[in-house]
């Protein structure tokens, strides 16, 4: 696993980023998503890999038993990704809006629109 | 007042004003009400927090009462709570021109909640004293700015916010992954604590933090449009109405560079002397490209909105230079930047509303029309290109001055260069709008809005307010400068932040 899942985080990045720099507005919603993944992710990753207990501590111990995984990145990981998720909904909503209005799938055809005001 | 009291109010008051205003959602005039008490509060706040800040130097306080390296930490010195005030002071002014300058849809559509939950995320990036939570209240400032943007949803405004909301994402995951590496290196996050840390003697992984500085240069960087990482920012902060933009203008680059600066002279000294080269050939690109960008503009809000880029290059130059006085420099440029940079998008949106457009080719004779409005124009923009006694003035003497004892010569020769061109650019715009006559093909059609005189004089009351602020800078900069001095002393000499946020280590 250790080796295993920083390749699958580089492979996330490198694919989100492909994704949002894509002109399909689809597809820069799967890139922003795919690179939040590869973010939360790596906190996971880094933070150790570590087999074993909770870090709770049970009532007839002063400390807490090793081996036990470090809580603070999972803190870290549940708050990215609870963020994450609201700027992913705010964002899907708001390309849905910018469809809409622009009845274009194109990210090229934003700039158009510009040019001629 | 307690100091805890103080730390804790800047956060709460915008909080409960934004949730009140939500409550009273169908009553547009009581929300407006209560947004106008809760920005003077907040500004009040904010003065009291500085004036314990000057008595004490570092106030600190702990989220809960658990002790410093576990709990939620928030902590004040003179930089944090002078960027407060500041803030206060624009944020007062945005929303007494938003009474008459916003549309009342917009108004009615959560405007004010908005503003208050973003200068709440102001206030906390300036408080906190913990890695991790600067992050999450970058986020809250970021997705009030989404949401404020793109508030009505006219086609340049999606336009504007799409390209806003995909660049800060990126930007996001990069200060998210320079985070997690941070704490995995030192096993903590508080700020306090990873300054001591960063410090100790036998450092392991040297390279590595570096790597982490470099994550929040172009996080940050993203975020305060540096070069090369500035394009986003031309193509987004023109687009909303001026209530909005003004405030997202003034502010959020130069929060970035205050996280910059708090970063770089709390956590990622021990790589300085390949940072600090970067960053002067960075500040020095970030000047030419922005004042360059702003000379090819023919639109009112763009050329404003090219000047901040250029802007940001000199309080990047203060951090880059790294002396005392340099970073005094920083923080007085910084306050005054605020404080021009508002004052003159909202004088372009008072132009823009009357004719409905921001265009240099199709604006043209408002100085006879509004020779007021001229008045506080030309006075904002010599301060903004820092001709003498003004406030640009001070802070770019400071910054030269600061470089010519660094021996930085080329840096302040092309800072010194770009404050020309800063004159010609303001120079262009005073030709354009105010002085040419109005073109006669413009003339005929007669787009002009009509205004009573009552409406008008609530436009040009905050834009005065902010010139008198800026004027006052000018001509007595002494408690200005001194401030600057203090916060630049703090900054580069954290035993007190360290020694008040974790009183046991100093014990020890």
């Amino acid at each position: 696993m250790e080796t295993l899942l920083p390749l699958m985080v580089g492979t996330l990045f490198a694919v989100g980023l492909y994704f949002i720099l894509h002109r399909h507005l689809f597809k820069v919603i799967l890139g922003l998503i795919l690179f939040g993944l590869a973010t939360n992710l790596f906190l996971f990753v880094i933070g150790g890999l570590t087999r074993g207990g909770s870090a709770i501590i049970s009532g007839e111990h002063e400390v807490a038993v090793e081996p036990y995984a470090d809580p603070v990145p999972q803190a870290l990981l549940l708050t990215a990704i609870v963020i994450g998720f609201g700027i992913q909904a705010f964002s899907i909503v708001l390309i849905r809006r910018v469809y809409m209005t622009f009845k274009s799938n194109n990210v090229d055809d934003l700039n158009k629109e510009n040019e001629h005001h | 007042m307690p100091s805890d009291l103080l730390l804790v109010l800047p956060l709460l008051l915008p909080l409960y004003g934004a949730l009140l205003c939500l409550a009273f959602w169908q009553r547009e005039q009581w929300q407006t009400i209560l947004a106008g008490v809760f920005q003077v509060a907040w500004l009040v706040a904010g003065v009291l927090l500085l004036r314990r800040v000057l008595h004490l130097e570092v106030v600190s306080t702990q989220i809960g009462n658990w002790p410093a390296p576990f709990g939620i930490t928030l902590a004040a010195d003179v930089l944090s709570a002078l960027i407060l005030v500041t803030a206060g002071v624009i944020g007062l002014a945005v929303y007494l021109f938003s009474l008459q300058g916003l549309d009342i849809t917009r108004r009615r559509f959560g405007y004010y909640p908005l503003l208050l939950l973003l200068q709440m995320g102001v206030s906390g990036v300036c408080l906190t004293g913990d890695l991790f939570n600067l992050y999450v209240w970058f986020e809250l400032l970021l997705i009030c700015c989404f949401a404020l943007l793109s508030l009505g949803g006219t086609k340049g405004q999606l336009e504007g916010t799409f390209k806003y909301v995909t660049i800060n994402f990126l930007a996001s995951g990069l200060l998210l992954t320079g985070i997690g590496t941070m704490y995995s290196l030192y096993g903590s996050l508080n700020l306090a604590e990873l300054a001591l840390l960063v410090r100790q003697p036998e450092h392991p992984n040297l390279p590595l933090l570096s790597m982490v500085s470099v994550f929040f240069l172009t996080g940050f960087g993203i975020k305060a449009a540096i070069f090369p990482l500035f394009f986003w920012l031309p193509a987004s902060y023109h687009t909303p109405p001026v209530a909005i933009s003004a405030f997202i203008a003034g502010l959020l680059t130069k929060v970035g560079i205050y996280t910059l600066i708090r970063l770089f002279t709390l956590l990622f000294i021990s790589d300085l002397g390949f940072m600090l080269p970067l960053m002067v050939v960075l500040a020095a690109l970030t000047m030419l490209i922005g004042v360059v960008g702003a000379a090819a503009q023919t639109d009112f809000k763009k050329i404003l909105s090219f000047h901040i880029i250029s802007q940001i290059g000199y309080m990047l130059m203060g951090l880059a230079i790294y002396t005392p006085l340099a970073l005094a420099g920083s923080v007085f440029f910084i306050v005054h930047n605020i404080l021009v940079k508002t004052n003159l998008f909202l004088i372009s949106g008072i132009v823009a509303q009357r004719y409905r457009t921001s265009s240099l080719k199709r604006l043209g004779g408002v100085y006879l029309q509004q020779p007021m409005l001229s008045v506080l124009f030309i006075l904002s923009a010599l301060s903004l290109a820092g001709t003498p006694p003004s406030s640009g003035f001070w802070g770019k003497l400071m910054l030269a001055r600061a470089g010519l004892e660094a021996g930085q010569y080329v840096l302040v020769g092309v800072s010194l260069f770009v404050s020309i061109i800063t004159l010609f650019s303001m120079t262009k715009i005073w030709n354009e709008v105010f002085w040419k006559p109005r073109p006669v093909s413009i003339r005929k059609g007669s787009l002009v809005t009509p205004v009573n005189p009552l409406r008008l004089w609530q436009l040009y009351l905050p834009v005065t307010m902010l010139l008198g602020v800026i004027l006052l800078i000018g001509v007595y900069a002494r408690p200005l400068v001194r401030l600057s001095e203090r916060a630049a002393e703090r900054l580069l000499h954290i035993e007190p932040y360290t020694n008040t946020v974790l009183p046991k280590k100093a014990a020890n």
